[in-house]
């Protein structure tokens, strides 16, 4: 059985990857797959937390669940306004978009 | 034995292509990296017992959010994405390895550091019954949750709508 510093270890060196990808990109969608690995290691903590600290409940695991649909209705949100960004801007960079109308 | 070894085999996946992920500058191979990422980290629930929410995760995250990101690729322009090569300016990548170097062992310090770890069960390898799952998961009882499943039906709802609405064409 793995110890539980290893998957705190783990999720951490994922969530700050997803950090610099997200300070050091500038394209809209890049800096959205940063966000999802944010997520991404944000949930294994939750889950391991739980599994591995309190094995009898469940708060985690559905924190984990939940986080899991929330995380899939926001890239569908993001990727609508990408969309309609690239439409009105032609362009996916975030340093040229100045103003919400263009 | 064998789960520190599938570990050490899942960790190196998802880091590795984290890592590629963030500094590829071709926007379509960061999505495969961040598939690869995905999968790996499902194997983590499923080396963990939780089975439910491995296969939550490949069927929404890898199944669905990697589809939507090569549809967003695909649709949003010829000139733009397929071919892009990212200018990565280099003062950015400095301040966000230091940034992210800075969190690190901050994080890693206080993780490291907490009286949770002496705390950990050394519990045999079982799966949770889905059972127990289902009925925590629709209950209204205390420690169950219907609660916050019903907001969530409600939450994709409003996406869906919110998402059609804003990515509709204007008519002119």
């Amino acid at each position: 059985m793995v110890p539980v510093e290893f998957y705190f270890v783990l999720s951490a060196l994922l969530f700050f990857i997803g950090v610099y990808g997200f300070i050091s990109r500038r394209n809209l969608i890049a800096m959205l797959i940063s966000v999802e690995l944010i997520l991404n290691a944000v949930e294994i903590n939750f889950a391991a937390f739980n599994r591995l600290l309190f094995p009898g409940q469940f708060e985690g695991f559905f924190m984990s669940l939940f986080g899991i649909g929330v995380a899939a209705a926001e890239t569908a949100v993001a990727i609508a306004i990408i969309i309609n960004v690239y439409r009105n801007f032609s362009s996916d960079n975030v340093d040229s978009i100045q103003n919400m109308k263009r | 034995m064998a789960n520190s070894i599938m570990f050490v085999i899942l960790a190196v996946v998802i880091l590795g292509s984290a890592i590629l992920c963030v500094t590829t500058t071709k926007i379509m191979r960061a999505a495969t990296f961040l598939l690869f990422v995905l999968f790996g980290v499902a194997g983590l629930y499923f080396l963990l017992d939780y089975t439910f929410l491995g296969a939550a995760q490949i069927s929404i995250y890898a199944g669905g959010v990697t589809m939507l990101y090569v549809f967003a690729i695909q649709l949003v322009g010829k000139r733009s994405l397929q071919g892009l090569v990212e200018r990565v300016k280099g003062s950015r990548v400095i301040f966000g390895s230091i940034l992210a170097l800075v969190g690190l062992v901050t994080v890693c310090f206080v993780l490291l550091k907490n009286e949770f770890l002496f705390a950990a069960a050394n519990q045999p390898d079982a799966e949770v019954p889905m059972n127990v799952i289902g009925h925590a998961l629709v209950g209204a009882d205390r420690f169950q949750y219907v609660l916050p499943f019903e907001f969530i039906s409600l939450f994709l709802l409003a996406c869906i709508i919110g998402g059609l609405a804003i990515a509709r064409k204007e008519e002119k």
